[in-house]
């Protein structure tokens, strides 16, 4: 086994364990700081990848922008271990059944799922350059239109916020 | 584990098993969890367990255009997180709670 082979291990075992501490972490804001934490080494996987510059924008968006949103709102309704909402023992098995019943069919279909050999092209895919040409030419239909759908999501959620004397009865 | 080695020397089939394990631990926590803000923060783990294996094809293929799609899932992404916060402090301004065992005002 290889040295890179060793690292991408170390890492994915570390995601996969920091992301199994957001879902069982009792304590919300606990379970929002180990989702920075995942989405940091998912950042580290994509720089293993050879996506760069994906690996900066994840950062600066997730880790950078939602998830500050995620902490903000949290803090925001005082949220603490006390009032946190708790599953029954039963639902927690029930879950813990369900997941791995899908984890177990979604890799008895993989497993033996077989990829022709494709022959390795530059590793330059994932730098700025080629991905800023592919989004301006091939792709920027789609891009013009996800601008829209942000204006409509920031309209949505400043009228959603805005009046005081909502009431839901 | 065996399978096609991508450029970096790691296999490709070992990013889909990542993958998968990272999407099954958002499905668990969006059936565990009953608060409405943690299970929004485990789609949004779903969301990144796609954008892994779309890298990972990526590189298969050595085709930039899977890494587009990730910054569009990533602007769905924010989208939802903004407008999905906002309902739930309005909700949570009516009601005084997060759960979602305790939202059934539709129900009858």
């Amino acid at each position: 086994m290889s040295t890179v082979e060793i690292m991408a291990i170390i890492l994915g075992g570390l995601t996969i364990g920091s992301a199994l501490m957001v879902v069982v972490s009792p304590h919300p804001i606990r379970s929002v700081l180990f989702l920075v934490v995942t989405f940091f080494l998912i950042s580290a996987n994509y720089v293993m990848l050879n996506a760069q510059f994906l690996a900066i924008v994840n950062v600066i968006v997730y880790t950078g922008a939602i998830m500050v949103l995620f902490l903000f709102v949290l803090m925001l309704l005082n949220l603490s271990k006390d009032n946190e909402p708790k599953t029954s023992g039963l639902m927690k098995i029930g879950a813990a059944v369900a997941g791995g019943s899908l984890f177990v069919v979604l890799f008895a279909a993989l497993k033996d799922a077989t990829f022709g050999a494709i022959e390795h092209s530059d590793n330059s895919i994932g730098l700025v350059e080629q991905l800023g040409l592919l989004l301006f030419n091939k792709y920027v239909l789609p891009f013009e239109i996800s601008s829209i759908l942000f204006i409509s999501a920031m309209v949505g959620a400043v009228l959603l916020s805005k009046k005081e004397n909502q009431v839901i009865d | 584990m065996e399978g096609v080695i991508l450029n970096n020397g790691v296999s490709l089939q070992f990013y889909i098993v990542l993958a998968t394990i990272i999407f099954c631990i958002g499905v668990l926590g969006v059936i565990i969890r009953r608060n409405a803000i943690i299970i929004l923060m485990c789609v949004e783990l779903m969301l990144n367990a796609v954008n892994i294996l779309m890298v990972a094809f990526s590189n298969y293929h050595g085709k930039g255009d899977a890494q587009i799609f990730v910054f569009f899932i990533m602007v769905v992404a924010a989208a939802e997180a903004a407008v999905g916060l906002s309902i739930l402090v309005l909700l949570y301004r009516n009601s005084k709670t997060v759960d979602v065992g305790l939202f059934n005002k539709l129900k009858n």
